[in-house]
């Protein structure tokens, strides 16, 4: 499996991405200006503040030109992953449903938080067991989920937070596609990768992605 | 356009025999555009001129100083080839009239300083001072200061992994905003400021120019604040971390490429100080024309141009060759890069506007002839600062407990760290609350850790053993890990040093930091000075923060500080002789602040330091935390909260409950193990375990569940609601 990570103007995560992927597979580093997505098997959109969060979070982002190919990928049913600011600028390209908006209290929150994980049926989470407990941060000031008809999207709820921390209706953390190969989480599973830092629960996510590529 | 005169200079800031200095050095009275730079480089906050004398005395050299004092940050080895650079600065007066810029282009700043010596910041510590929570005005600064804090650390991936925060009536007017950056580097790859190379270009690169931040050091760092300050609002700069970010990866980039001879940011006092500085450096002249700078408005005089402190920007010298590839790299970045000069052989700063000179300056009058003062220093005879308020009565000792976990110098500071990305980076071994100094993975098993210390209070009480205090607290928290301090920077913060008061307070400080960082043997690599400052109603407490960078071999066993197991022992290591003057609880108490501390067995505390160290980093014990404020009470709630479980405490004997369980003084630690790693160490008071604490020591008996603990150690998020 090899992973590319996108580098957008902005973005603070991509060391810790790159990292995260090298774990479960390969991991290359995706420049936003570039169109080709130099035949990578899955996509991370990392987190950060790309354009610095300017106009609207991940507004800018999405009219990057790497993000065309991203989207073809996507149609295709290339596995695309999306954290944090990636969640937000999936949620602005309309490739998941649903919106960021400011947290309840109006503040930057950085907290370790538990997450559950409501569905296994998707590539990344098939290593879970649903209703299993994973500790893995939170660091963002717009992470409040919020979609105009949540029952609809019900299925896709990939992950909730174990407790309310942002205002996120129904506690949502990580929502899917409906074909259920692009996913986006608000929670930062790169930077759970090893027990010496907190916790390596955010391992899963990236281990399941590439069994993907195995079966395949 | 008529010639400055003297009272333009006066107005500057400048006095009138600087001013005479100025016009002998030049050989003639100096035009609007000299003028401008003289009064910023020899403006306190530039020459350091009421403190250089002093800072001399300060030890700099070490075995693992990579890099002392002088140039833009410090920098020590940690071994494996790697070097860590690091540095405090202060932000204080912009902050006290703009608190969410002033603080978040403190961040700014002090990152720049890191990545011009070609190092990657990979963590920010921050140090804070307001006045009493109980003011509107007090919440609305610490609010404020704290959003502008996160806004610009976490904006750019660099995370805030540490700091402390005191509330003290006399930073009312005058918050203190230090803040302390830490970058890595391969030892090999730092760079120095020093221009070089007659004909190499001078790049100057990042953001645009405009009138932002004119007379930023001179008109806010160099003089008290006071009525009218709201004017001073455009003195004030306004930060972008999204063009920072983009600079910080050029700046990189154009370094592991190869392509520059030297770097340098720019802060205070603009392209000024940074081009005039490199000049010194290297002994060369430089050659600027001020038309070729982009700017961010129109019609911006050259003068202007010279003293802008707009943020984001960076100069660097590259040869001729070299300025392509140097330009690109600034695109793929989305960084303008523009060459504005170049290095000459004239020894003098000749700026050009559209072909014309407009300014002519030998570096040497620019950058080191401004005059050195010679402090005053007077002992005060009274009192300097008021009582402090009373704001509890009881001394009933269970009570006192709860109060002291709750006040606003002790209380969680979980309100303030949730709002900074304490983790980005992924080396974040220990965060906030978890140990007392931050660890930070550097790879193949090594860390270092970090720490940022200095309790104003204490040294209001006593000038010099309040600064020897300081520096073995930081010491002492690096200990609790494992780590040994590599190097020291500092930020003095104190009042007028034209005062004889102030003056005393400085110098006997000064003293203090370096007989305790002999005594040690950590070098001081850097630093920074804050003077003037003081508000209406008098000067702050003199605040020396001092920050440390400290090595552990084994990152597996960094410490922590929450008791750990059921049925370990409990005990108190160290020469602690607790004394309630000077103390969180005397404060509460409205106790008069006593003139001098008690004295400090310096050596003793020394071996205390070591002795807890070699014991975390042999894995001997499962917790490690100083006695700090609030005495030995607190220290144990302390570990009780951090570790999620209870303790029993008895210590028989005839003492006194007050002083015992609320007295604090320097060397004292509490750590938790097996009772024999731990009796080996100090004395056994006790034991883990259990749902409370429970202490029973002079006659007091106090028990509290870790719920009603935890209620009253979480008192400061009313600060921010």
């Amino acid at each position: 499996m090899r992973f590319g990570v996108v580098r957008f103007p902005g973005s603070c995560d991509v060391e810790d991405a790159l990292h995260a992927c090298s774990l479960a597979g390969e991991a290359v580093e995706l420049w936003h200006a570039d169109r080709g997505l130099h035949g990578v098997d899955a996509v991370v959109l990392p987190g950060g503040f790309s354009y610095g969060d300017y106009l609207r979070v991940g507004a800018i982002a999405r009219f990057a030109p790497v993000m065309e190919s991203v989207f073809e990928f996507a149609r295709d049913g290339g596995l695309v992953l999306g954290i944090c600011n990636g969640f937000q600028i999936l949620c602005e390209a309309g490739l998941l449903p649903g919106a960021l908006l400011p947290n309840t209290e109006l503040r930057f929150i950085c907290r370790q938080v538990d997450l559950e994980v409501v569905t296994a049926d998707t590539p990344f989470t098939r290593e879970a067991t649903v209703g299993r407990r994973l500790s893995i941060p939170i660091k963002h000031t717009t992470g409040r989920y919020y979609a105009p008809d949540l029952d609809a999207i019900a299925d896709q709820v990939v992950l909730r937070y174990t407790e309310d921390h942002n205002g996120s209706s129904r506690h949502i953390a990580g929502v899917c596609n409906e074909a259920r190969n692009v996913f986006g989480l608000m929670p930062h599973p790169e930077h759970a990768v090893d027990p010496l830092t907190g916790s390596d629960d955010g391992l899963l996510i990236f281990r399941s992605m590439s069994l993907v590529g195995a079966v395949a | 356009m008529s010639a400055p005169s003297l009272s333009d200079a006066l107005a500057l800031g400048l006095t009138a025999d600087e001013y005479a200095l100025v016009c002998d050095k030049l050989g003639r009275a100096p035009n609007q555009v000299e003028l401008a730079m003289f009064s910023l480089m020899w403006s306190e906050h530039c020459a350091y001129k009421h403190s250089k004398k002093l800072l001399g005395s300060l030890p700099t050299e070490g075995p693992r100083v990579v890099m002392g004092p002088g140039e833009n940050a410090g920098a020590v080895d940690v071994g494996g080839g790697m070097a860590v650079a690091f540095k405090v600065e202060s932000h204080n007066h912009p902050s006290a009239v703009e608190p969410f810029q002033g603080a978040a282009t403190g961040v700014g700043g002090i990152l720049r300083d890191v990545f011009a010596v070609g190092a990657r910041p990979i963590a920010v510590l921050d140090s804070l001072r307001f006045g009493n929570p109980s003011s509107e005005r007090s919440r609305y600064l610490l609010d404020r200061a704290v959003a502008g804090i996160g806004h610009y650390g976490n904006s750019i991936g660099v995370a805030t992994v540490g700091g402390e925060v005191y509330f003290e009536e006399p930073y009312e007017t005058n918050c203190l905003i230090n803040a302390m950056c830490v970058g890595l580097v391969d030892r090999d790859r730092l760079i120095r400021s020093a221009a070089a190379g007659v004909g190499n270009r001078l790049v100057l690169f990042g953001a645009l120019t405009g009138r932002d931040g004119i007379g930023g050091a001179s008109v806010l760092a160099s003089a008290e604040l006071g009525e009218g300050d709201e004017a001073k609002r455009p003195s004030v700069q306004i930060g972008d971390p999204f063009a920072e970010k983009k600079l910080l990866e050029c700046s990189l980039e154009l370094l592991d490429r190869g392509l520059l001879v030297s770097l340098q940011d720019l802060g205070a006092a603009g392209l000024t100080s940074s081009s005039s500085e490199m000049a010194s450096k290297g002994g060369v002249g430089l050659e600027i024309h001020t038309d070729r700078v982009p700017l961010r408005e129109e019609g911006m005089e050259p003068f202007e141009i010279m003293v802008s402190e707009s943020q984001e920007r960076m100069l660097c010298v590259c040869t001729a060759e070299r300025v392509e590839d140097v330009l690109a790299v600034c695109a793929r970045w989305e960084v303008g890069g523009t060459v504005i000069g170049e290095v000459t052989d004239t020894g003098h700063m000749r700026m050009y506007h559209r072909g014309e000179l407009v300014g002519d300056i030998p570096v040497p009058a620019l950058v080191d002839d401004c005059p050195l003062y010679d402090l005053a220093p007077q002992p005060p005879h009274s009192a300097l600062y008021p009582r402090p308020e009373r704001v509890l009565e009881t001394e009933e000792p269970d009570e006192v407990l709860l109060a002291l976990l709750g006040s606003p110098n002790i209380a969680s500071r979980r309100p303030l760290f949730e709002q900074y990305d304490w983790l980005v980076g992924s080396r974040t071994t220990r965060r906030p609350e978890e140990a007392d100094a931050a660890v930070l993975h550097l790879g193949g098993g090594r860390a270092i850790a970090v720490s940022i210390d200095g309790n104003g209070r204490r040294v209001a009480c006593d000038p010099y053993l309040g600064a020897v205090e300081a520096v073995l607290e930081c010491a002492a928290n690096l200990a609790c890990v494992g780590a040994e301090p590599l190097g020291l920077t500092n930020c003095l913060n104190f009042g007028n040093p034209e005062k004889p008061h102030i003056a005393w307070q400085l110098s006997e400080a000064v003293r203090g930091l370096g007989d305790a960082c002999r005594a040690l043997g950590v070098p001081v690599v850097g630093g920074n000075v804050s003077l003037y400052n003081e508000g209406a109603e008098g000067p702050i407490y003199p605040t020396p923060v001092v920050g440390m960078v400290g090595e552990l071999p084994d990152v597996e066993r960094a410490g922590r500080m929450g008791f750990a197991r059921e049925g370990d022992a409990v005990a108190i290591v160290g020469p602690f002789n607790p004394d309630l003057h000077g103390s969180e609880l005397a404060k509460l108490g409205g106790g008069e602040l006593p003139r001098g501390l008690p004295e400090v067995d310096v050596e003793a505390v020394r071996e205390a330091i070591a002795a807890v160290r070699d014991a975390v980093r042999e894995g001997r014990v499962a917790s490690a935390h100083d006695i700090a404020e609030g005495g030995l009470a607190v220290a144990l709630a302390e570990g009780c909260l951090a570790g999620g479980i209870g303790a029993t405490i008895e210590i028989a004997g005839d003492v006194k409950a007050l002083p015992l369980l609320y007295g604090e003084a320097p060397g004292g630690f509490v750590v938790s193990g097996p009772r024999d790693e731990v009796a080996a160490l100090g004395t056994v008071i006790g034991e883990v375990g259990g749902p409370e604490l429970h202490i029973s020591a002079g006659g007091a008996d106090l028990a509290y569940s870790l719920q009603t603990l935890r209620e009253a150690h979480s008192a400061l998020a009313a600060a921010f609601a």
